[in-house]
């Protein structure tokens, strides 16, 4: 029973950590790249506003760092919960 | 030596690379000929899984789509990329853990239906063949272009050497193959863009040359694009111009439907351990970001040069309407010299084409389709202008004449060709892999002939890929002339189909055979009728009962955005089912719970 109980932890612990992932996403890319760009127009970058970079480079390297820092922090998960390989 | 015989060398020589890498990494097994015996380092996949996904398509022509469009067109970066994060949080480490060798098995043993695993089949065969037609396609274009045959002759050689090492190499021979067509081709996507963003922003990196400063006439880059672009009476290049539902229903397919692309899904089942699934979706996008961030920059910088060559004023100044400073190129130029030998070449082609409508020996590039400013509407009327003289200028042109463009040296263009080819045999053959898996594993041993050897069935996966192969190419000969919607339908597919399915089986434990079932069907179904309505039943010109225009689609919903709403509807028919029909047996809910913890995942096999 103890097992079952904490392999529920560690999968609410999972689904936390992806909704905060996901929400990070959805705002940068659906977010500041396309229906917030309006909003920050008013940052200028290199020729053209914040929400053109966030369109065309910006969501692409924050993409990069989120799959990175979800694989650490699903290994310390991992490790916390005694369920790696 | 002429541009033909580098041309030729530069292909030939990655040629043997690959086929002598084929031959060294020769699968023995069937754990070998799907997965690589699972023993391929997180790094390595990412590489070949970017090779994988990079296909013809992010190569040739995104660059051009972003070029003509601008802003708009950010869906296909933010789109090929942003799928990859729903792959490492969502999919890839739980079917790792899973442990077998396709997506169909995974679907028929959460589902505990055979039914679901054959139409996880059907599904998987028709995206995947209309990706390898497209494909072939682009190889046979790239080989008449570089090579100098003729398209058919160009495609039988593609095919050859496609056959040659997916059919003996498997997974083992083509993930290495892979990587090597992955250096291939990001050196000939870059050495250009690194050329062409030196010559006009003085910076080494085409992305922060893309953001940099134009240095003739001293304004940022994308400041003057727009200005040019807007001086032609395009519509600005930086701009937001196309309905922001569509353009989020679209980013949003793209990504769904990169998710639930089965060539991608089975480089996941390639790698050692869960965690190493997780960081190589993380590798993969970094290498497929090396281009994808380069992309735009390429887009940019092609789309100001090709302007600047028919406006020389383009270069100069920086207030409206300095593009007419000077006199639109000759007639007499374009077709006499040397440095625009490149517009002579395509034109060849049919993909560009030029036309003197006034008979005053120049050649104004314009927009004609729209309301003309100040400066355009007086440069009309003083030079009597009856339209546009470019009329034919292809987006698919954009990335292989760049380097011609920008007057690049011979060799550049050899490792583009090289480049290009690499781009679209390893998508083929990581495609056919997936095709001859679920031919060979999910239909003849899952199903008609359970008791086939491991020998007879490597035998039926070789005889799989061979005939898809054969498939492609002839439908390749003779191409249906509707790829731009096939690609859309391959990706509404995916996403309508088998990323819901995935998901929901890991994410739920109340899912039941009968929800993922009616869950597939109803979402399939529901994006085929969206695009058949607009684009003609089965794509039969004239048969489209809806004209394809923004005012009739449904709520501004774009067919090809319709992969969004087809997954929305898969997920909540199958909720429904579900919960209207009995629980999932013991054993199920105990399978997901499993693959939900890493520990463990070392005793995967395939039987």
């Amino acid at each position: 029973m103890s097992d079952r109980q904490s392999s529920n932890a560690y999968w609410r612990a999972n689904i936390r950590i992806i909704w905060i992932c996901l929400i990070i996403w959805a705002l940068v890319s659906y977010g500041f790249g396309i229906i917030l760009r309006p909003l920050i127009s008013g940052i200028p970058v290199g020729g053209s506003d914040l929400g053109f970079w966030f369109a065309q480079q910006g969501s692409i390297l924050i993409f990069i760092a989120l799959i990175f820092w979800y694989a650490a922090r699903m290994n310390r998960l991992d490790r916390e919960h005694g369920v790696e390989e | 030596m002429s541009q033909f015989t580098l041309n030729l060398i530069f292909i030939g020589a990655s040629f043997a690379l690959y086929i002598g890498i084929a031959i060294w990494a020769r699968a023995g097994s069937t754990a070998e000929f799907y997965a690589a015996n699972r023993g391929v380092s997180p790094v390595m996949n990412g590489m070949a899984t970017a090779a994988d996904w990079m296909s013809a398509a992010s190569f040739i022509s995104m660059a051009g789509l972003i070029a003509f469009t601008g802003y708009d067109n950010s869906t296909y970066l933010m789109g090929w990329t942003g799928g990859y994060v729903l792959l490492a949080l969502l999919l890839a480490p739980y079917l790792r853990k899973f442990g077998k060798f396709t997506v169909p098995e995974f679907i028929g043993d959460r589902f505990y239906s055979q039914t679901a695993r054959i139409i996880g089949v059907v599904c998987l065969l028709i995206i995947s063949i209309t990706y390898v037609i497209g494909q072939m396609t682009g190889v046979g274009v790239t080989f008449s272009r570089y090579l100098e045959v003729s398209t058919s002759t160009g495609l039988w050689i593609g095919a050859a050497l496609v056959f040659v090492y997916a059919v003996l190499g498997g997974m083992k021979g083509i993930t290495y193959t892979q990587v090597a067509q992955y250096v291939v081709l990001i050196v000939a996507y870059t050495i250009p863009a690194v050329f062409i963003a030196l010559q006009l922003t003085g910076n080494v990196l085409p992305q922060l040359g893309l953001f940099g400063t134009h240095e003739e006439s001293g304004v940022k880059m994308l400041a003057k694009l727009d200005q040019v672009v807007t001086d032609l009476g395009f519509k600005s290049y930086t701009g937001h111009h196309n309905s922001t539902l569509d353009m989020v229903l679209f980013t949003l397919a793209l990504m769904i439907g990169t998710a639930g692309l089965p060539h991608v899904i089975i480089r996941f089942f390639t790698v050692p351990k869960v965690s190493d699934a997780r960081s190589s979706a993380g590798w993969a996008l970094v290498f497929i970001a090396l281009l994808y961030t380069v992309a735009p920059a390429v887009g940019a910088m092609a789309r100001f040069n090709l302007t600047a060559t028919m406006w020389s004023g383009a270069s100069t100044g920086a207030e409206a309407g300095s593009t007419f400073s000077a006199p639109a190129v000759s007639l007499e130029r374009i077709e006499t010299a040397p440095e625009l030998a490149w517009m002579r070449n395509w034109q060849v082609t049919g993909l560009l084409n030029w036309e003197d409508k006034n008979g005053d020996g120049l050649i104004q590039y314009y927009n004609d389709k729209a309301e003309p400013g100040e400066a355009l509407a007086t440069v009309i009327a003083d030079q009597n202008l009856q339209g546009n003289e470019l009329p034919v200028v292809n987006n698919d042109i954009m990335v292989l004449a760049n380097p011609e463009i920008a007057n690049l040296p011979g060799w550049v263009i050899g490792i583009v060709a090289a480049g290009g080819l690499a781009a679209a045999l390893s998508t083929a053959a990581g495609l056919l892999l997936a095709i001859s898996g679920a031919v060979s594993h999910d239909l003849i041993k899952g199903w008609l002939a359970p008791n086939i050897s491991e020998k007879n069935e490597l035998m039926a996966a070789r005889i799989a890929m061979g005939v898809s192969i054969l498939v492609a190419t002839l439908l390749g000969l003779n191409p249906p002339g509707f790829a731009a919607q096939t690609v859309a339908l391959a990706f509404g597919l995916a996403a309508s189909s088998i990323f819901p399915v995935l998901m929901m089986g890991i994410f739920s434990t109340r899912i039941n055979r009968q929800g993922a079932i009616w869950g597939m069907l109803a979402g399939i179904i529901s994006t085929l009728v969206y695009i058949f309505l607009y684009k003609g039943w089965f794509f039969i010109a004239g048969t489209n009962m809806l004209e394809d225009t923004a005012a009739n689609w449904l709520f501004g919903i774009s067919p090809a955005s319709f992969g969004t709403i087809g997954a929305l509807i898969n997920f909540a028919v199958a909720y429904l089912v579900s919960n209207a029909t009995e629980e999932p047996p013991v054993e199920v809910v105990e399978l997901v719970e499993s693959i939900r913890i890493p520990r463990g995942a070392g005793a995967a096999n395939g039987h």
